[in-house]
C-alpha cells in the first residue's frame, strides 16, 4: 500500500520555475501551454494490511503540517493498494 | 545580556552570530537542535544557513525540532526571537512569524549589500535606529521572496509589523531595489506581540565596520536595549 502526495503551489503565488518551464516549452514550440505549475511528489510507503481510512486521515494530518505549507501550496492526497 | 544561538545541522551562520554579539560585549552560546533548554538565555537567534539541507521547504523539518518547542514556549512567555535568513524562514514555518518564504523572483541564489528602510522604530527589535539612516546590510538567499496573503498583508501594516522594507541608498521603496520580489519590498517582520522577529538580510555579517558596515548592530543594540528596559521593569 502506497500514499501519493501531490504538492503544487497555490494558484495566488509566484511560480518562477513554472514561468521559466513554460517560457522554454514555448521556444521549443510547444504550442498552446497556457501554464507551467512546478510542485513535488511525494510516495510513502505503507506497511501492508494498513487501515486505509486511519492511513488517509492522518497523512492528510501530516500533509496539511509538514508535507505541505498551506500558506503557498495546495496537495492532493491518494492512497493506493 | 546573553543570547543562545540554536545550531541545526547545516547551520552555518552560527558562529558569526555568536561572534557578533560577543564582538558587541555581550554572551553568547550555541544550543544544539537536539537540546530542550536554552540555559539562562535572555534572547534566542536563530542564525542563518541551511537547517536539515533546507529538504522538503527550507524551515520545515527544524520546526520539529525538539530545541524549536523550548523557543516555541520561550516565545509564548514573551521572550525576544530573532530569526536571520534561514531562522526567518524557520519562524514562519513555526507559525511563529505569518507568511512564507518562497523561491527567489528571477531564481537566482543572490548574495549582495541591500539598503533597509526601517518601517517601525518603536520595536524591541529597532528602537537604536539612527532615524532616516538606510541600513546596509548583506543579503545571502535563494529562497527569501516574502509572501502572504492580502488578509495577513492588510494586518501587518495595520499593526506596523512590517519592520525592515528593502529599499535604494536614499531609502526610497524601488522595484529595482527589492533583489528576490518580496511583497511590498518586505525585509523583515515581527509577529503582533513584538517579541519575535524576523529578516532575510544578515545584521550578523554587519556588525563590525571591517565588514564593510557596522549597521547590523543597531539590531543586537535594540534587543538588548529592550531586555535592559524589562530588567528596569522588573527590578521597580
Amino acid at each position: 500500500m502506497k500514499a501519493k502526495i501531490i504538492i503544487t503551489p497555490k494558484k495566488a503565488v509566484l511560480d518562477p520555475q513554472g514561468k521559466t518551464v513554460q517560457t522554454a516549452l514555448e521556444h521549443m514550440g510547444y504550442l498552446g501551454v497556457t501554464g507551467v505549475h512546478v510542485g513535488k511528489y511525494l510516495e510513502i510507503d505503507l506497511a501492508p494490511g494498513t487501515d486505509k481510512g486511519a492511513a488517509q486521515k492522518a497523512l492528510d494530518d501530516a500533509a496539511h503540517k509538514f508535507l505541505s505549507n498551506p500558506v503557498i501550496e495546495d496537495y492532493r492526497l491518494e492512497i493506493v493498494d | 545580556m546573553h543570547f543562545a544561538v540554536l545550531q541545526f545541522p547545516a547551520s552555518n551562520c552560527d558562529q558569526d552570530c555568536v561572534h557578533a554579539v560577543r564582538a558587541l560585549g555581550h554572551t553568547s552560546d550555541l544550543v544544539w537542535h537536539k537540546n530542550t533548554s536554552l540555559g539562562a538565555a535572555d534572547a534566542v537567534i536563530i542564525p542563518g544557513g541551511f537547517s536539515y539541507g533546507d529538504y522538503l521547504r527550507c524551515g520545515a523539518i527544524a520546526r520539529f525540532s525538539p530545541v524549536m518547542q523550548t523557543v516555541k514556549q520561550f516565545a509564548d512567555n514573551g521572550g525576544l526571537v530573532l530569526g536571520i535568513c534561514n531562522g526567518f524562514q524557520v519562524l514562519c514555518e513555526a507559525h511563529l512569524l505569518p507568511g512564507a518564504l518562497i523561491r527567489n523572483r528571477d531564481l537566482q541564489f543572490h548574495c549582495e549589500q541591500v539598503f533597509l528602510k526601517t518601517a517601525n522604530f518603536d520595536t524591541p527589535f529597532t528602537s537604536k535606529t539612527p532615524r532616516g539612516k538606510p541600513l546596509m546590510i548583506p543579503i545571502a538567499h535563494g529562497e527569501g521572496c516574502y509572501f502572504a496573503d492580502a488578509e495577513t498583508l492588510a494586518k501587518l501594516q495595520a499593526n506596523r509589523q512590517i519592520l525592515w522594507q528593502y529599499c535604494d541608498a536614499k531609502g526610497n521603496l524601488t522595484e529595482s531595489a527589492n533583489p528576490n520580489g518580496s511583497v511590498l519590498n518586505i525585509a523583515g517582520i515581527a509577529n503582533e506581540r513584538f517579541n519575535v522577529a524576523g529578516l532575510m538580510p544578515h545584521p550578523d555579517r554587519a556588525s563590525e565596520a571591517i565588514l564593510g558596515s557596522d549597521d547590523g548592530k543597531y539590531i543586537f543594540e535594540s534587543m538588548v536595549a529592550a531586555l535592559e528596559q524589562r530588567r528596569v521593569g522588573k527590578a521597580a
